[in-house]
């Protein structure tokens, strides 16, 4: 792959941007705003209507994240809700993000149930362009994609700043005040252009991003210098994905399948080697050195990402595995979360 | 040109149940150009469909016959006289084909034998790729001279997603990431800086989202008082 | 022998069946004349098709044999690379692979075409491929196709 020459850029002053805190009443804005080390977690709504199945995983969360995303159809697979599970998360007292895709709703759809899920309460979101449908559990679905991840972002904040629908019509009343987040990937091809993406997800309207699951540290450090010499990181509050490895097994098919992942093959020694001597066909034992070695790796991400400069947080994402975020949240310093009044 | 390639042989053959004389009917354009429904292949299809349903006990007569441009209907029109005969029309034309010789013919059954894919390139010998949707609003000046709309699946109007990897794209492991080649052509032009331009959400109503669509040109009409 | 004494003579050991073969005039005809000249014998009811180059075979031509009754056809062509217009035994082959197909989804059997590959200088090769094919397509008796069934054929 040849090495593609960007131009420099540097972000435009914006300074006459209100605070985080005035943008939005939410938990996790208040924790960001304070220039508190976040913490958010990740839960994924059932693949069926049994309430207690999220607020059983939103337990597992509760005190240990400032917020947690609900995925919005995760992988492309049905499941319930993100609205209606996020509200299901905040009655257990866990503060929800909630996720949404461009892949199932067109502009009408998406600020309708934005503003049904801003009624109800919830405050943060995460604009996203969703996993392509043909991964999924309904391949022969069509997709929307109407607007994009950088449309929708600008929707949701000129609705918020300027209380105005994306049509130009005022909204009675005003528009609903979101914390606004997207994804990031710094890992992703043309890797040259991903800051640049950062940037452009900042002047679009992004409050926040979280990025895909960081495992290769020097990519990362290298992303984030570069972040921070554009100018973003000043507007721009960058959390950074990380999760525990279940397996060496899970961490071979991240780096070898998953496109935009990176997985440095230290990483895959390390959990290879954390079973060695373990009978193989004690799998039970198995997998706990590999969990256990899982959150050791996670901890130890996440303390040097702490000292990156321009990170704003971590996004700890246990997938199905909602059981790991409090250890690895603990044992990096991050417990008690801070609590900031409104 | 408009690309299209033939529906597989069984689905073609139900769809002929309890027609014993059918003409099937090619164009010489644009599915003749991309070998989907040129004289070759109404040929093909013709003697497969008369050979399968024979050996089914069935045997359906299929005819063979091939318009310059079954779009046009001054192409279609010396069909007409032999129509009578046939129970059936079989189409090997696009979509736009197979709805003229309905809208010429009512009353006939005109059954599609393509399916009608994409306005596309080809990208070498019988390789063919989409290049454009016909959404009515181009946006190639933008783009390096690559269509977001067609060539990226999520249709992103902003840069490359995150599931771009080595140039290919996610979601086809066969095809490039279109934003990965607009990202390369706007450096080669100079022209990055408008990649940092958020482009607006695209206004839909000028593709099939806004309603039926249709092209009047007056300068081009001709007068009622002087159509025959 | 008239298609009604075939069919006829399916189960019997004298069924011949009717083939037809495209040759090239470089390699495979040439070697059916050497084969002949030496006074090699092989099944009476090949019918040779001379062409200047098996890329002059076409798709449409050999399902038209198979259409009109024959039991099996092939395209004899040069050896791999010695092509005198470069590559045409290799489209050859692309096409009666495409054949295969549409014999698959016609609900014939496949087996009823073949590429065979061959130089001018193989008489005794030629007979030996064409024997081995006439067998194959008297294993599989004759093609349904060949008697007198319904369809009257209008279209070619």
């Amino acid at each position: 792959m040849n090495m593609m020459n960007f131009p420099a850029f540097t972000m435009p002053e914006n300074s006459d941007a209100l605070p985080i805190s005035e943008r939005c009443d939410s938990n996790l804005a208040r924790v960001l705003a304070a220039g508190e080390f976040a913490v958010t977690g990740e839960l994924g709504p059932p693949k069926g209507h049994d309430p207690e199945e999220v607020r059983s995983k939103a337990r597992l969360l509760l005190d240990c994240v400032d917020a947690a995303n609900v995925t919005d159809n995760q992988a492309a697979v049905v499941r319930m809700s993100s609205i209606a599970a996020g509200q299901l998360m905040m009655d257990e007292g866990v503060e929800p993000i909630i996720q949404m895709t461009c892949r199932d709703r067109n502009r009408l759809a998406m600020q309708a149930d934005l503003l049904g899920a801003y009624a109800l309460g919830l405050r943060n979101l995460l604009c996203l362009s969703g996993d392509h449908q043909s991964c999924g559990n309904h391949p022969g679905a069509k997709n929307v994609h109407d607007i994009d991840s950088m449309q929708f972002l600008r929707m949701m904040k000129e609705m918020r700043d300027e209380s105005r629908f994306q049509c130009g019509e005022e909204i009675p009343g005003g528009g609903p005040r979101f914390l606004i987040g997207g994804a990031a990937n710094p890992f992703a091809d043309p890797a040259e252009w991903r800051p640049y993406r950062l940037a452009k997800k900042a002047i679009a309207g992004a409050d926040f991003v979280q990025t895909q699951l960081v495992y290769d540290m020097d990519r990362f450090r290298e992303y984030m210098k570069r972040a921070v010499d554009m100018g973003v990181a000043e507007q721009l509050k960058i959390i950074a994905g990380v999760g525990p490895l279940k397996s060496a097994g899970m961490a071979r098919v991240m780096r070898d399948r998953i496109p935009g992942m990176s997985v440095p093959d230290a990483i895959i020694d390390r959990m290879t080697a954390a079973v060695a001597g373990i009978d193989t066909e004690n799998k039970p034992e198995r997998s706990a050195a590999w969990r256990a070695e899982g959150i050791k790796i996670c901890i130890e991400q996440v303390q040097e990402i702490r000292e990156i400069e321009g990170v704003a947080g971590v996004h700890i994402m246990g997938i199905e595995w909602e059981e790991a975020v409090r250890p690895i949240a603990d044992a990096a310093g991050l417990l008690p979360r801070p609590v900031i009044e409104a | 040109m408009i690309v299209a390639e033939q529906k597989p042989l069984n689905e073609i053959k139900s769809m002929l149940k309890g027609y014993n004389k059918v003409l099937a009917v090619g164009c010489g354009t644009c599915v003749a150009v991309c070998f989907a429904g040129g004289k070759q292949e109404v040929g093909l299809l013709s003697a497969s469909l008369r050979m399968s349903t024979d050996l089914d006990g069935e045997a359906v007569n299929v005819d063979e016959a091939i318009v310059q441009r079954q779009c046009e209907k001054e192409y279609n029109a010396p069909l007409e006289a032999e129509l009578e005969q046939y129970d059936a029309i079989l189409s090997l034309g696009c979509g736009v084909g197979v709805q003229s010789l309905a809208q010429q013919f009512p009353g006939k059954r005109i059954l599609p034998a393509l399916n009608t894919k994409f306005m596309g390139y080809p990208a070498e010998h019988g390789v063919w790729e989409d290049r454009c949707q016909g959404c009515g609003n181009c946006v190639l000046h933008l783009t390096g001279g690559v269509c977001p709309v067609s060539r990226c699946p999520k249709s992103l109007f902003n840069g490359p997603c995150g599931g771009s990897q080595d140039g290919i794209c996610e979601v086809n492991q066969e095809a490039e990431c279109a934003w990965h080649v607009i990202c390369e052509n706007q450096l080669k032009l100079g022209l990055f800086d408008e990649m940092m331009e958020v482009q607006p959400a695209k206004d839909w109503s000028s593709a099939r989202d806004g309603g039926h669509r249709r092209i009047v040109r007056e300068d081009v009409r001709i007068p009622d008082e002087e159509k025959a | 022998m008239s298609t009604d004494e075939k069919v006829l003579n399916a189960d019997d050991e004298t069924f011949v069946p009717e083939v037809v073969a495209f040759c090239c005039r470089h390699c495979a005809y040439s070697a059916a004349d050497l084969a002949g000249g030496g006074r090699m014998s092989y099944s009476p009811s090949i019918k040779i098709v001379e062409l200047p180059c098996t890329g002059r075979a076409n798709s449409l031509e050999i399902l038209h044999a198979l259409e009109k009754g024959a039991d099996g056809v092939a395209v004899a062509g040069c050896l791999p690379g010695t092509c005198h217009y470069i590559r045409g035994n290799t489209q050859a082959k692309h096409r009666v692979t495409h054949v295969k197909e549409l014999l698959k989804t016609i609900g014939l059997e496949e087996e009823r075409t073949r590429m065979i590959n061959i130089s001018a200088a193989m008489g005794a090769q030629f007979v030996a491929e064409f024997t081995d094919f006439v067998e194959t397509v008297k294993a599989l008796g004759p093609s349904p196709l060949s008697g007198e069934t319904g369809n009257t054929r209008t279209g070619s």
